[in-house]
């Protein structure tokens, strides 16, 4: 796969509009995902994850081929994240809050519509759950976990994806797992 | 081992970064310790939960067709500028015809005085150029911003530029003066073709 991005990056660099539009394609959801763990809600994440597109578009340039595409984009979305949390600081405890009830709204809201079975709307309701405790996590450790378990990236490119060094992806890891620990032992 | 070494072995083996030893340590001492052992299923089940919260969401639908109807347009023009560095000798040919076309275009608007090509036996009158009777003007003659009155010959072709060539209605002096022409008479008042006449004149240097 990996292959292919490079070929069609090849071309975007090249001037092929349409080129960029696969790379889009391929690679929104994982973007979505990314920055929809950081921020929390949906509007935003739309927001921010089609900034990252536009800054990888206009940055392809800098892009280095002999590197992995995923790694630079991943990081362009993180930094985006962890920037837009950062504006919104003063009342970031209580905006995570609002922000992980929202989801949870979002999410049972989508198994009323949907009239699932029981099971799913519960596992819904704990998939929104989760959402909600990763959300309560301070940015430096949410950022490691939300990558950790998205497409099995290794430590070593969470590191480079967040410009860490190694240790201290182990030690933000750790400290994550722990602080989640406590909060999701009892489900 | 100790409890806090044991902790630390947790995350080690959680991360698959344990070796076999470590992990037989690890094992070893939750069994005889309810903390650790507590403890660690608390952080195995922290782990699957977390792993089965990371099936991917999916991006908003349209998610794709709206990132590219937002990509900025001077994306364009560095579109343009990576053809130009690809094509240099079409680009200066291009930076050459936009130099000379406004150039030329400038001294369309600035220079509004008569201009002649050859001086010699001709009367300038304001505006007018005229060759006297009797005068024969050897080669091409271009008259600019202004009317040319041949009264005798011109022994070449005539170009006259934002101008006319002077009709006198008694005498039907136009159609003698096109007689009093040897060679191509050309009338040039639409800018475009002036500006043509001029790259013309330029590039047959
Ligand atoms: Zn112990």
């Amino acid at each position: 796969m990996e292959n292919i991005i490079k070929y069609h990056i090849k071309n975007v660099k090249k001037g092929d509009h349409a080129a960029f539009e696969e790379i889009v394609s391929f690679y929104q959801n994982k973007v979505y995902h990314i920055v929809y763990r950081m921020v929390g809600d949906s509007h935003e994440a739309q927001d921010i994850a089609q900034e990252a597109f536009i800054r990888a578009y206009t940055n392809i340039h800098s892009f280095d081929e002999n590197r992995k595409f995923s790694t630079w984009l991943y990081r362009i979305a993180t930094n985006l994240s962890i920037d837009r949390l950062r504006k919104k600081k003063p009342d970031f405890h209580l905006d995570a809050e609002v922000k992980g009830t929202e989801g949870l709204d979002m999410y049972s809201q989508l198994a009323a519509d949907q009239a699932l079975p029981e099971e799913e709307v519960e596992s819904m309701e704990l998939q929104s759950y989760i959402h909600k405790e990763i959300l309560s996590l301070p940015p430096k450790y949410r950022s490691v976990i939300v990558l950790r378990f998205l497409d099995d990236l290794s430590l070593a490119e969470i590191g480079e994806i967040l410009d860490l060094p190694l240790g201290t992806v182990k030690t933000r890891i750790h400290r994550g797992r722990e602080l989640l620990r406590k909060k999701l032992r009892h489900v | 081992m100790n409890c806090e070494e044991s902790l630390a072995l947790m995350h080690l083996y959680l991360d698959g970064d344990a070796s076999e030893e470590e992990a037989q340590q690890l094992r070893e001492h939750l069994k005889i310790c309810p903390d650790c052992n507590q403890h660690y299923r608390e952080l195995k089940q922290t782990e699957s939960l977390l792993s089965g919260a990371a099936y991917e969401l999916s991006a908003p639908a349209g998610f794709t067709a709206s990132v590219m109807a937002n990509l900025p347009k001077e994306k364009k023009r560095a579109g343009y500028m990576r053809w130009f560095r690809a094509h240099p000798v079409i680009t200066a040919a291009a930076v050459f015809f936009l130099f000379m076309f406004t150039s030329v275009l400038s001294a369309w608007n600035s220079d509004s005085s008569v201009s002649v090509s050859k001086q010699e036996g001709l009367i300038v009158e304001n505006d007018l150029v005229i060759v006297p009777e009797g005068v024969t003007v050897k080669g091409d003659l271009v008259v600019e911003n202004g009317d040319l009155d041949i009264r005798g010959q011109v022994d070449g072709d005539v170009t006259i530029i934002n101008g006319d060539l002077i009709e006198d209605p008694g005498t039907k002096v136009n159609m003698a003066s096109v007689d009093n022409i040897s060679g191509e008479y050309q009338e040039i008042n639409r800018i475009f073709g002036w500006a043509w006449y001029h790259l013309k004149e330029l590039v047959t240097f």
